[in-house]
C-alpha cells in the first residue's frame, strides 16, 4: 500500500501553492539548517530543474529561506521570510542553474558562518516529501522521515564501533546505517538513522570520541 | 497491516454488516495502523477542519496570487449570490465560491489543508461549508465528513492515483469531487451504498480530465476546475440520494480512471507542455512570468 494514513489524503496542512515546490522546499531548507546545527549567517542556494524554472511563481525561494529560519511547512511567516532573514542577519543569494540533475526539483544549499561551512543537496520528490542526497560532497540518501545522526570523521579503524558503542550506552537503536568516504584514509561520513530523537548530550559525547570531526542531527 | 477495506465494495459491505458509518470505519482503521487513539486522530482532523474554515473565510475576503493570475473570483460570486440573480441556486453557487476561495488562498501562498492535494484543496471544504447551511451538521458530523471523504480518497490513492503528474486532473480534482460527493451523501443521511453511487457518478464525469497548468503554476485552470468539481459533487450527491445508481460499479470506475491516466500523454500530466498550457495565451503568460524560460516538468 502506497498510502497508509487518512492524513495523507486529508492533509498535510501547508502554505500553498504546491506541495512539491513550496512545502517540499521549506522542508529542504529546514533539514539543511538542522544539519548545520544552527542558523547560518550567509547562504547561497543553487536551484536546478523545475525549481530553477518556476521558483518565483511557486514561492520556492521564500519557502527555502523560511525553512532555514526554522519555519514549518504551515508557518505563515514563510511569506515574509526574506524580510525576517534580513532582520536576523541572514544574507542569502539564489542562483538558478541550467545544469541537468537526476531529479527535476533539486536545491544545493551552501551555508556559512564564522565557525564553519556546509553544503547540503535536497530533492523534493512529490507531495511534500523530500530527500537529502548529498552533504559536503558525500553522496547519501536521507528522507528526513526518521531521526538521524551524521558524523564526519577521519577514515580510521574503530571509529564506527566507537560511535555505535556510544549510542548503545544511551539505549539508542540504529535502524539504518551508511558509511562513505571520498578517499581512503582521509575523511569519511557515517549516516545513522535511529528510532528516537537524539538529545544534544549524546551528540556532544560522540563529538569527544577520537578522530570525530563533526556531528550533526535531524530530529523529527 | 490491519486494513479494514481495500476497495469500495469491501468498505460498503463492512459498513452494512457491522452497521457502522464509513467515517467510523476510516477512524478505526487509522487507529489500528497508527497506534494512536481515536481521540488523538479526531483532534488532528478537527485541526484540519479549522484550517479549511479559515482558508474559506480568507478567500471570501479577497486575495491575489503572487503572479496576479488568480484571486478575487470568490468575492465576485458572493456578490452575485447576494444580488439574487443566480441561476444555479444559491447553495450550489456558495459551494463553488468557497471552493474557489480555498484555491485562491492556496495560489496566494495562504495556509490550506491538501485534500487530497494542494491543487485540488478547494472541493472538499467548498462543498462542506455550503451544504452546512442546509444540513446544519454538528462539529463532530463535519469531522465525520472529512473521515468519509478520506476513506474514499484512501481507496483511490492506493488503487489508482491522486497525483496529476501520474493520472492527470481526473486524479486530483476528479478524486476530490467524488470524495466530496460521497461524504455529503453520508452527511445527508444516505446509505453507504448511496455514497458509493455518488462517488461513481461524480468520477464518471471527471474521467479524462487532463492536468495542463499554465506556466506550470497551480492557478490556471486549477482554481476553476475546483469550482466545477464542487458543483459536480453536489449534483451527483443529489442524484444518488434520489435513488439513481451507477451502471458501472464504483471500483470499476476507479479502475477506469487509473487506466485512462496511464494512457494519457505525458504532455497532459502536469508538465505544462500540452493543453491550455500550450495555447498561445498560455505560452505568453509563461513567458511573461518566467522571462521566456521553457517550461518542463512540474
Amino acid at each position: 500500500m502506497k498510502f497508509t494514513s487518512v492524513f495523507d489524503i486529508i492533509g498535510p496542512v501547508m502554505i500553498g501553492p504546491s506541495s512539491s515546490h513550496t512545502a517540499g522546499a521549506a522542508r529542504i531548507g529546514r533539514v539543511a539548517r538542522d544539519l548545520f546545527g544552527r542558523q547560518p549567517k550567509r547562504v547561497t542556494i543553487h536551484l536546478f530543474g523545475s525549481f530553477a524554472e518556476t521558483y518565483k511563481g511557486h514561492g520556492t525561494d521564500v519557502a527555502i529561506i523560511g525553512g532555514l529560519l526554522d519555519y514549518d511547512t504551515y508557518d505563515e511567516r514563510i511569506k515574509t521570510s526574506f524580510a525576517d532573514a534580513e532582520a536576523q542577519g541572514l544574507a542569502f543569494e539564489f542562483i538558478p542553474e541550467t545544469a541537468h540533475t537526476e531529479h527535476p526539483n533539486t536545491a544545493r544549499i551552501v551555508m556559512e558562518d564564522d565557525k564553519g561551512e556546509m553544503s547540503v543537496v535536497g530533492i523534493s520528490i512529490g507531495g511534500g516529501k523530500i530527500e537529502v542526497s548529498e552533504v559536503n560532497g558525500f553522496k547519501l540518501r536521507l528522507t528526513g522521515g526518521m531521526p538521524a545522526i551524521l558524523v564526519v570523521h577521519d577514515d580510521r579503524a574503530g571509529c564506527i564501533a566507537n560511535v555505535a558503542n556510544c549510542l548503545a550506552m544511551h539505549s539508542v537503536n540504529i535502524g539504518h546505517m551508511e558509511v562513505s568516504r571520498i578517499e581512503r584514509g582521509l575523511t569519511a561520513l557515517m549516516v545513522i538513522e535511529v528510532d528516537q530523537n537524539i538529545e544534544d548530550r549524546v551528540l556532544q559525547q560522540i563529538s569527544l570520541i577520537p578522530n570525530i570531526n563533526k556531528v550533526s542531527k535531524i530530529n523529527t | 497491516m490491519d486494513v479494514l477495506f481495500h476497495n469500495v465494495r469491501e468498505l460498503v459491505e463492512r459498513a452494512e454488516t457491522e452497521q457502522k458509518s464509513i467515517a467510523m470505519l476510516m477512524q478505526e482503521q487509522e487507529a489500528a495502523i497508527s497506534g494512536r487513539t481515536v481521540a488523538e486522530i479526531r483532534a488532528q482532523m478537527k485541526n484540519n477542519l479549522t484550517v479549511m474554515a479559515t482558508a474559506v473565510e480568507r478567500g471570501l475576503q479577497g486575495v491575489q496570487s503572487v503572479t496576479g493570475l488568480t484571486g478575487g473570483d470568490a468575492v465576485l460570486l458572493q456578490n452575485y449570490i447576494a444580488s439574487g440573480k443566480g441561476l444555479a441556486g444559491d447553495m450550489l453557487l456558495d459551494a463553488v465560491s468557497k471552493a474557489v476561495a480555498t484555491n485562491e488562498v492556496n495560489a496566494a501562498m495562504g495556509t490550506i489543508c491538501a485534500t487530497p492535494t494542494a491543487g485540488s484543496a478547494g472541493v472538499v471544504p467548498g462543498v462542506l461549508f455550503a451544504v452546512k447551511h442546509k444540513l446544519n451538521p454538528t462539529e463532530e458530523q463535519m469531522i465525520d465528513y472529512l473521515f468519509t471523504t478520506g476513506a474514499f480518497g484512501f481507496i483511490v490513492a492506493n488503487n489508482a492515483s491522486i497525483s496529476g503528474a501520474a493520472g492527470g486532473c481526473q486524479a486530483e480534482v476528479g478524486s476530490a469531487a467524488a470524495m466530496a460527493a460521497a461524504g455529503v451523501v453520508e452527511m445527508a443521511g444516505g446509505s453507504a451504498q448511496q455514497s458509493a453511487e455518488a462517488f461513481a457518478i461524480t468520477m464518471k464525469n471527471m474521467l479524462g480530465l487532463v492536468c495542463d497548468p499554465v506556466a506550470g503554476l497551480v492557478e490556471v485552470p486549477c482554481v476553476k476546475r475546483n469550482a466545477m468539481g464542487a458543483a459536480n459533487a453536489i449534483v451527483a450527491a443529489d442524484m444518488a440520494l434520489a435513488g439513481i445508481t451507477s451502471r458501472i460499479p464504483c471500483d470499476e470506475v476507479i479502475g477506469a480512471m487509473f487506466r485512462i491516466g496511464q494512457s494519457m500523454s505525458p504532455n497532459l500530466k502536469e508538465t505544462a507542455r500540452g493543453g491550455l498550457a500550450a495555447t498561445p495565451t498560455g505560452r505568453a503568460i509563461a513567458a511573461k512570468i518566467f522571462g521566456g524560460a521553457v517550461m518542463q516538468g512540474e
